[in-house]
């Protein structure tokens, strides 16, 4: 296996992105990519994308972006695991540059979402849990993390200000990130003041409806060298697992498991442990999903997520920051797109570019991208090479 | 250019509050209370329409112009719930108010701004010298669908206009307009209830439309909004036009005056039309007012006028805006679903 690099990362605009159909934005993050790398040329492309089908009614998705990419004789491939698309995008793309298969390979990632009103913005996003046991009763995602949000509560006493720190936090960090769709700061009085969603999740625990796309550009970290001089990072562990696709099904439903075996894959590839770990983007689509995602990694105790967030342990400047970008809550969520966004958080960061949300001496972070209610994740650990 | 003669407002006596509307759909009324600045709406009883409300808010101009009705030209209705999808309003409202029958009489739909259509093409005619007066209206039985966002503010009411040539109680000083294609909201043939886009009416087609119609008149006239006494905008819930006018660089104390969607609710073709007989029921010789309309589909209507010494003697001729909306009868969700035709009795 070859040593990786992330040599180009992009982004295109996020937000409500009324006047740009999906092609564009896409080929906006690619292309910023791209020039990022400084490299003429890609071998291969995955992109990850939720359900474009649902939303802009457009799938064959890879070849009609690699396409207006103009790479269109190129293999591409899109990548589907929900809300993890990406993620396991950027796994692809890293199996292939390890493998020695290709060696310049773009992964990317993304959604729009805003083409379909809010109705149909919540029937797209329920195909991501069991149509037949979850969805035909009534369940949504706000109700199934609901769900996961009271049984923490009840077990570990987590309370519902803890739930809103999150969010505080979250949105603190996105105060300082340029891209973020909402780069405001709340309060938390005003989470738990917000409309109530599903009971205990208010509008401002939910990560929000988001047009936008990532990307990255992978290559050998030989290759890497020679190419770029910029701050390298390279990709030190790499883990993907799936659980229980029915939240009904799992033994426990506050301990993600697909999230703990998939850090467990990647901490034992880097031959590292949460300790060594210097900051972390995670999934925060709900702000429950963060407490219990920091506790499957390894950087909270059991039942003390919630502690965390409001101790200020998970904030720039305590021990672990998690979501420094601000997240899904306060950054975005085109929900395709996130698991590379995720990854130029954790480049820019390691490459010292990330301004006044810089953790300072960052040289080892952790990406988590989940799918679903945890039905698939993968886990990255990023390194400076 | 032309100027109002006489102006006149129609706001039907029942109303719902926003809290009996969120417990029947189980929703939080605070939220709609705070995030869209609504307390209630006005409903119209089932004897109310378009043309009876347009009626009464013509008789009202008439009164306060004091002119014969007999010398009224033209009668346009701006609508878009006329209760006829072929036959005229304006001829049933033409004849109870007694216009000439060589009247030029035309209904006009452009989702919420077909009032502010009907007052600009009055004016232009009276400018153009083709009639001597024209009477113009903006009236709404506004539908939202049950449990729809749009129910809690789809309210009902009238406003009129009479302009003529001479100054009247205030002088058309400027008339423009902005347009696009931007498909917001819409309600087509054999649908009872209108569609929207959800929040993509918000900034791409409210805001854009009437900033953008505003400031561009502002330019036009080399004029600030300090030099305007007052300001209106087309009212879709209380938020919306407080939140234009502070992006155009009004202050509340402009735009209070106008500001009737709190307590009346959404009037759609007689929203900003409304807005404006309440800012002359108030307003003093020599003061400024600026109007600018929006209607989805998308575009806004942009008025300046200039309020003369007539004002203070015609106001007192019929009931004003602010006096009817006071007078109300609150009903529950069960007396609003019958009146609003939601429910209906067996045959």
């Amino acid at each position: 296996m070859r040593e990786v690099a992330v040599l180009g990362i992009g982004m295109s605009e996020w937000g409500e992105l009324w006047k740009k159909p999906l092609r564009q934005i896409f080929v906006d993050a690619a292309s910023a990519a791209i020039a990022d790398a400084g490299v003429d040329k890609i071998d291969s492309m995955y992109v990850g994308c939720m359900t474009s089908g649902l939303f802009v009614g457009q799938e064959h998705l890879a070849s009609m972006l690699s396409d207006y990419l103009g790479v269109s004789s190129i293999p591409a491939c899109r990548v589907e695991s929900a809300c993890a698309s990406a993620g396991v995008a950027f796994r692809l793309g890293y199996v292939e540059v390890a493998s020695g298969v290709s060696d310049i390979v773009l992964v990317g990632g993304v959604e729009k979402m805003t083409d379909v009103g809010g109705d149909g913005a919540t029937f797209a996003l329920a195909t991501a849990a069991d149509q037949e046991y979850e969805v035909y009763h009534g369940v949504t995602f706000p109700g199934l993390y609901a769900m996961v949000a009271n049984e923490h509560m009840d077990r570990f006493g987590t309370t519902r200000e803890q739930l809103a720190h999150v969010a505080v936090k979250n949105h603190k960090h996105g105060s300082m990130n340029p891209r973020a769709q909402y780069p405001f700061e709340v309060t938390v009085e005003g989470v738990l003041k917000s409309v109530l969603v599903a009971d205990p999740l208010r509008i401002l625990d939910c990560s929000p409806i988001t047009d936008g796309a990532a990307a990255a550009v992978l290559c050998p970290l030989g290759l890497a060298k020679k190419l770029s001089k910029k701050p390298l990072v390279k990709i030190t562990g790499s883990g993907h697992a799936t659980d229980t696709i029915a939240l009904h099904d799992r033994d426990d439903i506050t301990e993600f498991a697909a999230t703990k075996r998939a850090a467990e894959k990647a901490y034992k590839m880097a031959g590292v442990g949460p300790a060594d770990i210097d900051f972390a983007e995670v999934h925060d689509c709900f702000t429950i999903a963060e407490i219990c995602v920091i506790e499957a990694l390894g950087f909270a105790e059991r039942g003390k997520g919630g502690e965390a967030a409001e101790s200020g342990a998970t904030a720039l400047g305590g021990p672990i920051p998690i979501n420094t970008s601000g997240g899904l809550k306060s950054k975005g969520h085109p929900v395709g797109a996130t698991g590379i966004a995720q990854i130029v958080e954790l480049t820019e960061q390691l490459r010292g570019e990330s301004g006044k949300r810089q953790v300072k001496g960052a040289k080892r972070g952790l990406a988590q991208n989940m799918g679903g209610t945890g039905g698939s994740t993968t886990v990255h650990i990023l390194e400076v090479a | 250019m032309a100027g109002i003669i006489g102006y006149g407002a129609y706001v039907p006596r029942h109303r719902i509050k926003v809290e009996e509307i969120a417990k029947v759909w189980g929703t939080d009324a605070e939220s709609y209370k705070r995030g869209l600045m609504l307390k209630e709406k006005s409903v119209p009883a089932p004897d109310q329409d378009t043309i009876t409300m347009s009626v009464e808010a013509a008789r009202n101009a008439v009164k306060r112009a004091g002119i014969d009705p007999e010398l009224i030209e033209a009668v346009y209705v701006g609508s878009e719930s006329h209760p006829y999808a072929v036959k005229p309003s304006g001829t049933v409202v033409s004849e109870a108010v007694g216009t000439t029958r060589n009247v030029h009489c035309a209904d006009f739909e452009f989702a919420c701004k077909a009032g502010s259509e009907a007052m600009f093409i009055c004016i232009g005619l009276v400018d153009g010298g083709s009639i001597k007066y024209g009477l113009a209206i903006g009236a709404d039985t506004s539908q939202g669908a049950p449990g729809d966002a749009l129910e809690y503010s789809a309210a009902a009411g009238a406003a009129a206009f009479i302009f003529g040539k001479e100054d009247g109680v205030a002088k058309v000083l400027c008339t423009h307009t902005f347009m696009t294609d931007t498909p917001d909201f819409w309600r087509r043939e054999y649908e009872y209830y209108p569609r929207h886009g959800g929040r993509f009416t918000g900034e791409q087609a409210y805001f854009r439309h009437i900033s953008t119609a505003a400031s561009q008149m502002m330019d036009k006239m080399k004029m600030k909004p300090e030099d305007f006494s007052y300001a209106v905008f087309h009212q879709p819930n209380g938020k919306f036009p407080m939140k234009v006018g502070e992006m155009l660089g009004f202050k509340r104390g402009q735009l209070e005056a106008g500001w009737l969607s709190p307590t009346l609710g959404n009037t759609y073709s007689g929203s900003s039309p409304m807005g404006l007989t309440a800012i002359l029921d108030v307003a003093k010789p020599g003061e400024k007012i600026l109007m600018t309309s929006f209607g989805s589909g998308a575009g806004s209507d942009g008025f300046i006028f200039e309020v003369t010494k007539d004002i203070q003697k015609s106001r007192n001729a019929a009931a004003k805006t602010r006096e009817q909306l006071d007078k109300k009868t609150y009903v529950d969700y069960g007396v609003y679903a019958k009146f609003r035709g939601k429910i209906r009795k067996a045959s």
